[in-house]
């Protein structure tokens, strides 16, 4: 027999690192169905018949965020044979509010009481015993980071779902809303039984007013009356609302629970180490500083440091491999279009992607880093003020920071936005940061025109980015993002030193994902424009480019770029080769124009633009489409290709219009 | 008495929780119901949002949602 457990719980309560503790490394990560929130399945470690599910970290069941609907939707149509719910010890009486939403649902259950080791050595103590009673079902309890008590959790959660041992009480309610529940339970009860609810779920939800819940059971105008009635007694009663009724009754509950059973003399030792550390962290003056530091230090150690060493050896590698192959190829006498194809077209493109993987692998580390000690929260915290005004909050803080380096991974970054509204407007607002790979652009077009401007130009370019971006987060804002802006109420939990298993785990994903992708996506887009660019209409293989597909297709496009000042075939050529990877620009300028030197490139890009239009092409490649790396992420963090495709000819018309103010604006002047 | 006005370092016990729709909900989901005490432990570095202590854990909200809880007295 085969059991599916899922794994619930609140955010930060240590969810991750017990997953990783039962699964070891089988896991398998998607999405759920439809939506592009993180679905992690994994085989339970001597097990085999024991899968386990990683639900979102959520903090009710009421259908408040896209996480709370996936994790309801989950337990109650995919009907797991067990539910793992997983409470923070040290913060219990907010843990256990999902918990008694959870007990509703009739599936059995365990509480794994995780932190244990933080409470009984800080002398608090929890009686285990007492708190299993008291809630009828079993408590075990574990540290996950510790690796305690593990064991003893998975022998109870497998005798439990073996036994279906469903919670004990369903009845923790008192008063008027007993009452209510009671009555709405007995108006639905054949309902509910048919659409696979359990009754006691089914009649809370309907109290609270829940509409999934109402569709679901497609309860009609008649009942939907008599529930209206029942809820304004009840209501009339108690002399408040609903939602508050039912918040303060839960509440009510728990306290009465943990009174018996719970002692906590002080806060526990991370907790107040954590107060301590925020004093500096969260510092009124002191804290952004030093969160610019601390990003800063990221920064130099990724890209430069340790990133970029690690690409060169890694882009020795791939040039030493390409030459081996390449020599095979020519020893065992293949054709030379089939030559030119794998080495020119394939490995010159897959392997240019490839040797971004240890960028991406140490951004990443840093990444869990921030997140896992949970300054990543303390960051949202204080840069909140200033992304609300562009219609994000502080958590976009830092997919933004990243894009400075790279958009693929600063994309991918987003995913820690809990909010699908701000994770789409960071991915589409992220590429205006300059990446580190338009760099060499700056640096052709500079040296041709702008040689003794060289700083000032660069620091224009990135603080035109930044202006962009905030102007089309406040057009965005305002227009197609309106709406469903999440507030901003965010727990920051106590500082704790990242699991090393967690952060190699995470490590390992990006770097199979980014790989996986370089040999899919870029890849196909690699041999396209390998083809694009070698052969001629008639399919003739040509040595010289100006004769192309990808120039007739680049003259074809050219005449466009007048308003900004440049029609020049090659000049859009570029552009179009630029969407591989950006660097590809200043490639294929050197390739068209036939230019062996430095100084013979500056002389050709002299008769293609005036100091105003190359700067207007410097503004345009700054701001066009992202890299097929880059879309290809979009597409897979936003979910569909329709919405990549959206973002990016967003960004692409912004870019035109801003390359074309500049290029007007600026021959009124010069 | 509001949230949003009580000095960093005082708190008081919550009275009732205004709003609407899901950000009440989220409120008093997250623990801030009537009869709790609430404590205001640190304003961000520009002012906005602020640091509760709440059940004995940390949150934080920016003041305009603050200024939907009353409280009873400033302690």
């Amino acid at each position: 027999m085969k059991f599916t457990f899922a794994l619930v719980g609140n955010q930060n309560s240590g969810k991750t690192t017990l997953f990783n503790k039962l699964t070891g490394s089988n896991q398998h990560v998607g999405n759920f169905p439809g939506v592009t929130i993180e679905k992690k399945e994994g085989q339970i470690k001597k097990h085999k018949d024991a899968w386990i599910v990683d639900l979102p970290g959520i903090y009710s069941l009421s259908p408040y965020s896209l996480e709370e609907v996936v994790t309801r939707d989950f337990i109650l149509k995919e009907n797991p044979d067990l539910i793992i719910n997983i409470v923070d010890a040290t913060n219990i009486e907010r843990n256990l509010y999902l918990t008694l939403q959870l007990m509703e649902i009739a599936t059995p259950m365990v509480i794994a009481l995780n932190m244990m080791d933080e409470v009984t050595n800080s002398g608090n103590s929890i009686d285990v015993v007492k708190l299993s009673e008291d809630l009828g079902i079993p408590v075990v309890p574990i540290s996950a980071a510790k690796n305690e008590g593990i064991s003893e959790l998975i022998d109870v959660f497998m005798k439990t779902a073996k036994e279906k041992k469903k919670p004990e009480k369903l009845d923790f309610c008192v008063g008027e809303v007993h009452k209510a529940i009671h009555s709405i339970s007995h108006l639905i009860e054949d309902q509910a039984k048919d659409n696979g609810y359990p009754i006691r779920f089914a009649a809370t939800k309907l109290v609270e007013g829940d509409e999934p819940t109402m569709k679901d059971l497609k309860v009609t105008e008649n009942q939907m009356h008599i529930i209206e009635h029942v809820v304004e007694d009840m209501e009339n009663a108690l002399k408040t609302d609903k939602e508050a009724a039912l918040a303060d009754m839960r509440y009510n509950y728990i306290e009465k629970i943990c009174k018996s059973s719970v002692v906590r003399h002080q806060e526990t030792i991370e907790q107040i180490r954590s107060e301590k550390i925020d004093k500096l962290l969260t510092h009124k003056y002191l804290g952004i500083p030093i969160f610019l530091g601390i990003m800063f230090l990221i920064f130099y150690l990724t890209f430069g440091l340790i990133g970029a060493p690690l690409q060169g050896i890694l882009e020795e590698g791939i040039t030493l491999f390409t030459e081996f192959i390449s020599n095979i190829l020519i020893n065992a006498g293949v054709s030379d279009w089939l030559h030119a194809l794998v080495i020119d077209g394939v490995f010159a493109g897959v392997g240019s992607v490839l040797s971004f993987v240890p960028i991406i692998v140490i951004l990443f580390f840093f990444l869990s880093l921030l997140e896992d000690s949970g300054y990543m929260t303390r960051i949202a915290f204080v840069m909140d003020k200033l992304l609300r005004k562009i219609g994000l909050s502080g958590k976009s803080f830092v997919p933004m920071l990243i894009g400075f380096g790279c958009s693929v991974p600063a994309i991918m970054s987003a995913r820690t936005l809990s909010s699908e509204r701000d994770r789409k407007l960071t991915i589409v607002l992220t590429p205006f940061m300059s990446c580190t790979a338009r760099l060499p652009i700056y640096g052709m077009i500079t040296m041709a025109f702008f040689p003794e401007n060289a700083a000032v130009v660069m620091i224009t370019l990135y603080v035109l980015g930044i202006l962009v971006a905030i102007l089309s987060g406040l057009l965005l804002k305002s227009t197609v993002f309106k709406g469903d802006s999440v507030p901003f109420i965010m727990e920051l939990p106590a500082y704790r030193i990242p699991s090393r298993r967690s952060i190699a785990l995470h490590m390992w994903e990006k770097a199979k994902d980014f790989t996986q992708r370089a040999f899919t996506v870029i890849f196909m887009a690699s041999l396209v424009i390998w083809f694009l660019q070698s052969f001629d209409w008639s399919f003739n293989m040509i040595d010289d480019s100006s004769k192309s597909i990808l120039a007739s297709l680049g003259s074809l496009i050219a005449p466009i770029f007048e308003p900004l000042g440049f029609n020049d075939w090659r000049a859009s050529t570029a552009l179009i080769t630029g969407i591989t990877a950006k660097e590809a620009v200043v490639s294929t300028m050197s390739v068209l124009t036939g230019a062996i030197s430095d100084v013979e490139l500056s002389a050709a890009l002299n008769t293609m633009f005036t100091p105003l239009s190359a700067f207007a092409f410097l503004v345009f490649t700054l701001l066009y489409m992202p890299c097929a790396a880059a879309f290809a992420a979009t597409k897979r963090e936003m979910g569909s290709l329709k919405n990549a495709l959206l973002a990016v000819t967003y960004q692409t018309v912004t870019a035109y219009i801003v390359g074309m103010l500049v290029y007007q604006i600026g021959s009124i002047f010069i | 008495m509001t949230l949003d006005n009580i000095k960093v370092g005082n708190g008081g016990i919550i009275e009732s929780i205004g709003g609407e729709g899901l950000l009440r909900r989220r409120l008093l989901d997250m623990g801030l119901t009537p009869n709790t005490r609430v404590e205001v432990r640190k304003v961000a570095p520009m002012g906005d949002p602020i640091e509760l202590l709440i059940r004995s854990y940390v949150l934080t909200i920016r003041k305009e949602e603050a200024s939907k809880i009353k409280l009873k007295e400033e302690i």
